[in-house]
């Protein structure tokens, strides 16, 4: 009789066993929860947000000569008059049925406005970051090829400081800069507006130019420290082709730090689209929260801040998971 | 310290630049209100939204008020705002950054978990955050961009804190008794205020332009007011009528915020080490010419000289003009003290050295192919497979991401363009020729998950990959415990046995030289002092090579004595005596050592660089040097 219970009791053993002796497991769970940890504080800053802004909300979005009635007819509305833990929750299990609220000015549901303009977003802050790898990976690695073992220094001091002055102008004057160029002077492509291929073509440039260099700065300076290292010499006494170092012995091992910088990019490409989008009146999320927050009109904010910051969490995470991937021995274990 | 960076930074063109332009920044902020402030509000109703005029240099706006007069009084609105954002972000920074050091464990915890999430948001985002909740405007603003920095302000004050706090001095204050806030304001702060005031001046450029941002999308500074931002806000809606409404604040804050962090930059820079310049060393004489080597040579240099630039100016010469023969299937060890040379002619000979080295000889072949003065796609074209390296330190000289199968059918995939599969069948092969086992499960291995020994194994295998004529191994043993060290170097024996390969063992050795080797090349301070058959090391005439030989211990080294030592140091390239390089250490040197000797036939097959060769036997058990040998 025992042996029909000891029978499937071992394999479960050994599964948990073989769990816990997995560094991927561990580390993956680690992460995870770290992630639920950052989303609770985002969900709990989003709902608290209403609640530190000094005086009425309601009263400042609707103006004061708004009736008193109308005010607490919307403040009943909101549920602002309830318990703040019962706001909390109540919030909470809305959220969770993808329930944002509705616009305090429009009355048009937060996620139905979300929805329409996330992609607008979405498309620009994607085809930035294809532009900025694109650009910087093999920029960068030339660079350092080229400028190794203080080669060319009139090249280098000129690629450093071009790239430094461009890199510490901000989108939104690098936009207005590209607008006056290509927009007004030579008139060849659209300035306002999200159409077909050519208009993304400034948005993204104005988005990806300052990124692509930076990156590229800290590709070549991490190239040029691997180029030093002894297993590019062992390569070269393969008598390997250059190239072929270059691209199977040294871009391996200066990916991590590129990937790390790249997620960095990324997440303040996203946000960066706020000042994008609002140069060149781009449909997208940027415009809605600037015109928003002027507005007062508070759920919305909320919406957008949850997405934005939640976008920010998951690059974050998929880098964390890249690098683990990239470099299996230092990440997992330090988690 | 601190006075002379900020001097230096100065100094550099780039920081001189930018301070001369904070300078003038800071004079048009007080004068310019002064000066133009009633100019700049005065509208022109007979010039609403202009071009550029002779009264108008900039145009006017929608009000015909004039905007240069405008931008240049929006600097002290702008500065100032940015300014105050950046007191802000290092007040709240410093707060934060230090909280750790004084709180508790559990709650320093907590703070620096808070900052380690906020600093994972983008400045920007926590800015509209706080807008949000400070409401629009330029007080708003100024608190939103200040709270928004605090937090990577707050990150690098922790780093610093933690760097400083492990260093003696603060441990002791902290033995004592030194209370925690005094601990905090005489001990640690004054030791990482260098590193916060560049980044806080990096900040205010930061700060300056992101108020810019805020104020462009209107939710910073608001109207009637006016700063940089509002301007080039209000300037874009008519960017086709009037370009310089957009564009001069515009460059305002990029010239502004440029000159915050470029001098925050170059005040940084100033304390980084600056590359060598590559340069062309002047020819040198040819050195008297050698006796022609044999045409079964594998390897054959004469007067091989290896140049670096020298920091300040000239050059130095690790490798001064070696002569080096290796016979077909001859196995050759070359020894010395660390810094006479011995690695980089192995480098050199091999076209491997360091790309600022300038390598020169009067004759150099390896395999047949003279390689100076070729391209490196020819050195590589004939080179090929010919030459393998051994190098010093396996735990670096296979590439961490690459499986170790890969990295040795790369080998046979580039010179031989064969396919994966045959290559890495190939691998396999060759790592149980040289007894790693389970060859076809380690192919499929990382380096780290390789021991030392294994790896240098591996190495060895690599140069199997093809038939070489020349092993170059560089102490293939050092980095080894000795039982390994038996191992590694008992599969060189038999890989040369096999291959019929010539073999330079390149050690500091002396000992594992002799266990392999059928002849020695003992090198000292860049030149060859001696070279003599294995079996002659007993008559070994150079002092040098005597000394090497003596300091040896065998199991009849009296073990109540210290160990035997050369005295001394070798001499620094840069900076060697005229003459014999080893006189200054010998005990037979008089005044001749200062001509440099040549090397002369001292016996059969040998050779020495020495005015007094010492003719004596050596007391030496010679079985405990050549152990292997016999």
């Amino acid at each position: 009789m025992t042996a029909p219970v000891a029978a499937p009791l071992a394999p479960t053993r050994t599964r948990v066993s073989a769990w816990a002796g997995n560094p991927w497991a561990g580390f993956l769970a680690r992460r995870l929860g770290r992630l639920l940890v950052s989303l609770a504080v985002l969900v709990t800053l989003a709902f608290g947000m209403i609640h530190l802004i000094p005086g009425d909300p309601v009263r400042a979005s609707l103006g004061v000569t708004a009736p008193q009635d109308l005010v607490d007819a919307r403040r009943a509305a909101l549920g602002l008059d309830d318990p703040i833990g019962v706001q909390y929750l109540d919030y909470l299990r809305a959220l969770f049925s993808g329930d944002l609220g509705v616009s305090m000015s429009s009355g048009v549901p937060v996620s139905e406005t979300i929805g329409q303009r996330l992609p607008a977003t979405a498309s620009l802050a994607v085809a930035a970051f294809v532009v900025v790898m694109l650009v910087a990976i093999p920029l960068g690695l030339a660079m350092a090829v080229l400028t190794r073992g203080g080669r060319r220094r009139g090249g280098e001091l000129g690629f450093t400081a071009t790239s430094a002055v461009i890199a510490a102008i901000p989108e939104f004057l690098l936009a207005v800069g590209l607008v006056f160029v290509f927009g007004v002077s030579l008139g060849w492509l659209p300035v306002a507006g999200r159409g077909g291929a050519s208009s993304y073509v400034l948005p993204v440039l104005a988005l990806a130019l300052g990124p692509a260099l930076l990156m590229a700065r800290m590709v070549r300076v991490e190239a040029l420290a691997v180029l030093d290292q002894d297993f590019v010499r062992t390569a070269r006494a393969k008598r390997l082709p250059p190239l072929r170092v270059y691209l199977r012995h040294v871009f391996p091992n200066a990916l991590t730090s590129t990937l790390t910088i790249g997620g960095l990019l990324l997440s303040s490409m996203i946000v960066g689209t706020v000042l994008v989008e609002n140069v060149f009146a781009w449909p997208g999320m940027g415009m809605t929260i600037v015109s928003s927050i002027l507005a007062k009109d508070y759920p919305v904010v909320q919406g957008i801040v949850l997405v934005y910051g939640a976008a920010v969490l998951l690059v974050n995470l998929v880098v964390d998971v890249l690098l683990a991937v990239a470099d299996p021995r230092s990440t997992i274990r330090e988690g | 310290m601190g006075r002379d960076q900020w001097k230096a930074a100065l100094r550099n063109p780039v920081g001189a630049v930018a301070a001369g332009l904070l300078v003038l920044l800071a004079i048009l902020a007080i004068v310019a209100p002064i000066i133009w402030g009633d100019a700049a509000e005065e509208t022109d109703p007979a010039a609403l939204s202009q071009g550029s005029t002779s009264d108008h240099p900039l145009g006017t706006d929608a009000l015909g008020r004039d905007i240069l007069f405008r931008v240049l009084v929006a600097t002290r609105y702008s500065l100032g705002l940015a300014l105050l954002a950046t007191a802000i972000c290092v007040g709240a920074g410093l707060i934060l950054g230090v909280l750790p050091a004084v709180l508790g464990r559990r709650a320093g915890r907590l703070v620096t978990a808070t900052v380690n999430l906020a600093v994972a948001f983008p400045g920007l985002l926590l800015a509209l955050f706080f807008a949000v909740v400070f409401g629009v405007g330029a007080r708003g603003a100024v608190l939103a961009i200040g709270l928004a920095g605090a937090p990577s302000f707050a990150r690098l004050v922790q780093t610093n804190v933690a760097a400083v706090s492990g260093r003696d001095f603060v441990a002791a204050a902290r033995v004592a008794g030194v209370a925690r806030f005094r601990l905090i304001a005489r001990h640690l702060l004054p030791n990482i205020g260098e590193p916060l005031v560049v980044n806080a001046t990096v900040l205010a450029g930061g700060a300056l332009l992101a108020f810019a941002g805020l104020s462009f999308l209107g939710l910073g500074v608001q109207p009637p007011a006016y700063d940089w931002g509002r301007l080039l806000g209000e300037g874009l809606d008519r960017i086709y009528i009037n370009p310089a409404a957009a564009l001069a604040p515009g460059v305002a804050v990029v010239i502004a915020g440029l000159a915050f962090t470029l001098l925050g930059e170059s005040i940084a820079q100033v304390v980084g080490v600056r590359a060598v310049r590559r340069r062309q060393p002047p020819a040198m004489p040819p050195a008297a010419a050698a006796a022609p080597a044999g045409t079964d040579a594998v390897l054959a240099a004469e007067d091989l000289r290896v140049a670096f630039p020298a920091p300040g100016g000239g050059w130095t010469h690790p490798v001064d003009g070696v002569s080096l023969t290796v016979r077909r299937g001859e196995t050759v060890g070359v020894v010395g003290e660390s810094g006479s040379g011995k690695s980089l002619t192995a480098l050199a000979v091999a076209q491997l050295a360091p790309d600022t080295a300038h390598v020169t000889a009067d004759r150099l072949e390896v395999a047949g192919v003279a390689p100076l003065g070729r391209t490196g796609a020819e050195v590589r074209e004939l080179l090929g497979t010919k030459v393998a390296m051994v190098f010093q330190d396996p735990m670096t000289s296979f590439n961490p991401s690459m499986r170790i199968g890969a990295q040795l059918a790369e080998v046979t995939r580039v010179h031989e363009r064969q396919g994966r599969k045959p290559a890495l069948a190939r691998a396999v092969d060759r790592l149980r020729t040289v007894r790693v086992p389970a060859p076809e499960r380690r192919a499929h291995q990382y380096p780290h998950e390789f021991s030392g020994g294994m790896r240098q194994r591996a190495m060895v295998a690599m140069g199997l990959m093809s038939t070489p004529e020349l092993i170059i191994a560089d102490e293939p043993t050092t980095a080894l415990d000795v039982t390994v060290q038996r191992q590694v170097l008992r599969l060189l024996k038999d890989v040369q046995a096999e291959t019929g390969a010539a073999v330079v063992l390149i050690s500091h050795d002396i000992a594992v030289v002799g266990q392999l080797c059928e002849r020695v090349v003992v090198m000292y301070a860049g030149h060859v002092v001696e070279e003599l058959p294995v079996g002659a090391l007993g008559a070994a005439a150079h002092p040098y090579t005597r000394a090497l030989l003596a300091s040896v211990p065998d199991l009849a080294t009296d073990r109540e004595r210290p160990l035997a030592t050369i005295p001394g140091r070798p001499p620094d390239p840069a900076d060697r005596p005229e003459g014999c390089a080893f006189a200054p250490r010998c005990e037979f040197a008089d005044d001749v050592c200062r001509t440099r000797p040549s090397l002369a036939a001292v016996g059969p097959d040998q050779r020495a660089a020495c005015w007094h060769p010492r003719t004596q036997p050596l007391d030496l058990a010679l079985d405990a040097v050549t152990g292997g040998q016999a």
